[in-house]
């Protein structure tokens, strides 16, 4: 890959996260740079959604920080995030299932737009002229991910790929330079996962954007990504290349098991 | 027509500069393209490809769906002389091998990267083959290899070359005759390898001009493009008379997006093989089955009343005022809307060629006031042989001799025709060329039929095709296999069907059943299935078949000619049949010999009355793995009827 992977643009720093006795993240630390992508892998229940849903601004962690271009958090606001260029998707899909294709990646726009609520409804003033220039990059989106056909099909009519790939659409009508993906191809048939695979890739390679994803599915994983961090109940077990980790012992016990 | 397509856009672009010439639908809105703006864009193409060495005879490949800067790149060519071959873009790769190195293209112009994939994958077997153009950027960014250049890169450098030559173009489409070979189409052919057949540009536009002033086709007409380019149909439909004619060429969005597309161009003219107005119909069925009770009745009630007043109307014929009265409340209650949602509501003249249409799907059309009519041609002769007159289109025929067309019937029942729209011969093979062009210039079609006592063209199947039966109670019968098969393809649970008789005792045939159609059957009936393999095996489903099937054997029995083509015994295929695994041609004509060969167990089960017969099969995948199928096949026998007015 001829791509240039540039400086840290997010670093992760000692963050440690609990619920009441249940200790989600264990001093985690890591670091993205930019143009790459970075995969958070590990079993069910390692800590991943909560690792990135601290990043997000959902939780706040106890203790650590998150530097991000230069700035220092001790705690992520949502909104914030956003603002700042971080997008996500979500494991559960949370699309608004009776809304139209078109619709749903129409909100990935809101924080881009300056007219108000009241503007808007009546298309009063530049609020026509800026809803043109938003639905002009939704339907750059669209043609993008190849759901033409589905443009005017409410979200909860589709099957689950294509709603994963809605919801993709969504997180880049933000226009992110840093995309979180929570399990992208949960769920999905080999057809499925190849083609959102090429999306990942595609995102990545055209615009440019920084990509954060977690999985499950190794094989998965270690095709696309430049990076790999494991988590095993909350602690980092690995962190390095795809080859590194996987002939990194402990990621391997993780997975497969060992006699003990 | 004394004229060539590169002058004729220049006549456009000339008389008429801002009139729309293409759209395309892009990013949701549909982009208008004037003729003005594509003579400049094909100006500047044609420059890029002089400096980039294109030749006057040079042969170029042009692969992918129809988009404007394609259909520019082929006039471009046209322009210098130059002869473009469309190839099918659904195609697996190893088969441009052959095009490629029989013509020596050298250029070649791409659609997308799932074409110059293939392109690249298939190079190091082309030494001929250096400049691979494409149109769509996407995902070609790392590309590296040398000869691979974007579309829009050349139209960059004709675009600073024009400046300079202005003059350039003109002297260059001047020089381009009527008589100078226009395109060359690679005919799929069941046996051996394709024939490149060589059209002129006269040949081309003289069957244009018949086609359109036969159905009085204007430059107000819109048409969608959505068939390959590479099939001839599609390429006089949208390129030859859309030039001859100057109408609107519509592109579509994408391949998924045509049913919305056709809703939102509204087609004047419109053209499409029986299988597409099959897959609209099953749509329309299954989605009525899904209906409310009443709009059921009512749809049901109002096609039985289309069915009794909708031909005779088309027809011209006189209806009573109880009729007219119910056809116009049909009208508004049943067929407008459904002729809206179909994206009929504007069809003036609507084709169907390439294979035989089921008579209830042809009168289904008619009887809702879409004027759907056939027409009999090939790629030899650049379509336009026989045409139905609006009054006059029935299902078993395939209309007059068009303007410009002498036909006559050989002694062994095959038809020859005689027209200006012949091709020159196929490519470097003048052997083939002898074979069907004799020296009296008479082509061979290769079609058994006949002229009816209307004077209307009446076609049975290939000449070849046509047998005998051998033994048994039907010794010596005639045996025509497409249209036993015919006869099947036209219930719409069935899909394919391959017939076998020829030789042999008795008729016997492999079928595959739609999925869809039998799918859904199975749905309503709780009928739980695992797939395709599993539903065609199902009892049920081959009692559903045998009926079609027994069906068909007493139609079959009231032909006079054909009572001996009844189906003795039949079989339910385990996979669809596929282009991909060459058991149908490109344009989805089966082999029969090809699968005889590759299902010759079946075969031979069929004939030695087995009642049940193991099978495995290598199947290819679109992306070119392979994997394989199997199955125990059942096989049943059919009951046949004694010929009608004949003593049992």
């Amino acid at each position: 890959m001829s791509k240039h992977i540039g400086e840290v643009i997010l670093d992760v720093h000692h963050i440690s996260l609990s619920f009441g006795g249940v200790k989600a993240l264990a001093d985690i630390s890591f670091n993205v740079r930019e143009h790459e992508i970075r995969a958070i892998i590990g079993p069910n229940g390692a800590g991943k959604s909560s690792m990135l849903n601290c990043i997000n601004g959902v939780y706040t962690p106890q203790q650590g920080s998150i530097t991000f271009r230069g700035q220092t958090f001790s705690h992520m606001d949502s909104h914030q995030v956003a603002v700042m260029g971080v997008a996500r998707t979500f494991q559960n899909l949370a699309l608004f299932k009776g809304m139209s294709v078109l619709d749903n990646i129409m909100t990935g726009r809101n924080l881009r737009m300056k007219s108000n609520l009241f503007m808007q409804a009546l298309r009063w003033g530049p609020a026509e002229r800026e809803e043109i220039q938003h639905r002009q990059r939704v339907e750059e989106i669209i043609d993008f991910l190849e759901i033409q056909p589905y443009r005017k099909t409410p979200v909860g009519q589709l099957p689950y790929g294509l709603q994963k790939r809605v919801d993709l659409g969504r997180a880049l009508a933000l226009e992110p330079q840093m995309l979180l993906l929570d399990e992208p191809m949960a769920g999905m048939n080999v057809e499925e996962k190849q083609d959102m695979c090429r999306f990942i890739l595609d995102v990545n390679d055209e615009f440019g954007t920084t990509v954060v994803l977690i999985e499950h599915d190794m094989g998965v994983v270690m095709d696309i990504s430049d990076r790999v961090v494991v988590l095993d109940y909350g602690k980092k077990i690995g962190d390095g290349t795809p080859d590194e980790v996987r002939n990194n012992p402990e990621v391997i016990s993780a997975y497969l098991g060992t006699g003990h | 027509m004394n004229t060539t397509f590169p002058r004729l856009l220049r006549d456009h672009a000339q008389s008429r500069p801002a009139d729309t010439a293409l759209r395309e639908k892009e990013y949701g809105i549909w982009q208008s393209i004037s003729w003005a703006t594509l003579f400049t864009q094909v100006n500047h193409l044609a420059h890029g490809f002089h400096l980039a060495g294109l030749q006057r005879g040079d042969h170029v490949v042009v692969v992918g769906a129809n988009r404007p800067r394609l259909y520019a790149a082929m006039l471009a060519v046209q322009a210098l002389g130059g002869v473009p071959i469309p190839l099918y873009q659904d195609a697996v790769a190893t088969e441009y091998v052959f095009p490629i190195n029989n013509a020596e293209v050298r250029f070649a112009v791409a659609e997308n990267q799932e074409q110059v994939d293939k392109l690249l994958d298939i190079q190091p077997d082309c030494d001929s083959l250096t400049h691979i153009y494409y149109d769509d950027p996407r995902g070609l960014r790392n590309y590296k290899q040398a000869g691979l250049f974007s579309l829009s890169a050349l139209v960059h450098e004709g675009e600073n070359a024009a400046a300079q030559a202005p003059g350039f173009l003109s002297a260059q489409i001047d020089a381009c005759q009527p008589d100078d070979v226009a395109a060359m189409f690679f005919t799929s052919g069941t046996t051996g390898n394709p024939k490149g057949v060589v059209h002129t540009h006269r040949s081309l536009l003289d069957r244009a001009q018949a086609g359109a002033d036969f159905d009085h086709l204007t430059h107000r007409e819109e048409v969608l493009a959505y068939m390959p380019l590479a099939w001839i149909g599609q390429n006089i439909f949208s390129y030859a008379q859309w030039l001859y004619c100057g109408y609107v060429v519509n592109c579509p969005e994408s391949a998924e997006t045509i049913t919305i597309d056709l809703k939102e161009v509204g087609p004047t003219y419109y053209f499409a093989p029986p299988r597409v107005f099959e897959g609209l119909l099953t749509n329309v069925m299954i989605r009525m089955e899904d209906a409310s009770p009443l709009k059921r009745r009512m749809f049901q009630f109002f096609m039985k009343v289309a069915r009794d007043y909708g031909p005779k109307r088309m027809d011209g014929q006189a209806i009573g005022l109880w009729g007219r009265l119910l056809y116009g409340l049909g009208t508004m209650l049943v067929y407008g809307p459904l002729r809206n949602n179909l994206g009929f509501s504007r069809v003036r003249v609507g084709y169907t060629a390439g294979e035989a249409i089921g008579p209830d799907l042809f009168t289904f059309y008619r009887s809702i006031g879409i004027n759907l009519k056939q027409l009999y041609g090939s790629t030899e002769t650049a379509v336009f042989v026989c045409l139905q007159p609006d009054n006059q289109a029935r299902a078993d025929t395939v209309g007059v001799p068009c303007a410009g067309v002498e036909i006559k019937v050989a002694d062994n029942g095959e038809i020859l025709v005689k027209s200006a729209g012949l091709l020159k011969g196929y490519y470097k093979n003048p052997e083939a060329t002898a074979e069907v062009l004799t020296a009296d210039g008479w082509y061979h079609t290769s079609d058994a039929g006949f002229l009816d006592v209307h004077g209307h063209l009446k076609i049975i199947d290939r000449v070849k095709d046509v047998g005998r039966i051998q033994g048994g109670a039907n010794d010596g019968a005639m045996f025509a296999p497409k249209y036993v098969e015919n006869k099947l393809k036209f219930f719409q649970y069935i899909k394919e069907a391959v017939a076998y008789g020829d030789g042999r005792d008795k008729v016997c045939v492999m079928i595959n059943i739609d999925f869809d159609a039998v799918g859904n059957w199975a749905e309503r009936r709780n009928l739980p299935y695992a797939g395709y393999t599993d539903l065609a095996q199902k009892p049920e489903v081959y009692q559903l078949v045998l009926d079609c099937v027994e069906k068909v054997n007493a139609d079959l029995a009231a032909d006079k000619l054909l009572a001996g083509s009844q189906i003795s015994r039949f079989l339910v295929l385990h996979k669809e049949l596929d282009a991909d695994d060459g058991e149908l041609t490109r344009t989805n004509k089966v082999r029969r010999g090809f699968i005889a060969d590759k299902y010759s167990v079946l075969v031979t089960a069929l004939y030695d009355g087995l009642t049940q017969q193991y099978i495995e099969t290598a199947v290819k995948f679109e992306d070119g793995r392979s994997g394989s199928v199997s199955a125990t096949l059942r096989l049943m026998d059919a009951k046949t009827f004694a010929p009608v007015g004949q003593a049992a």
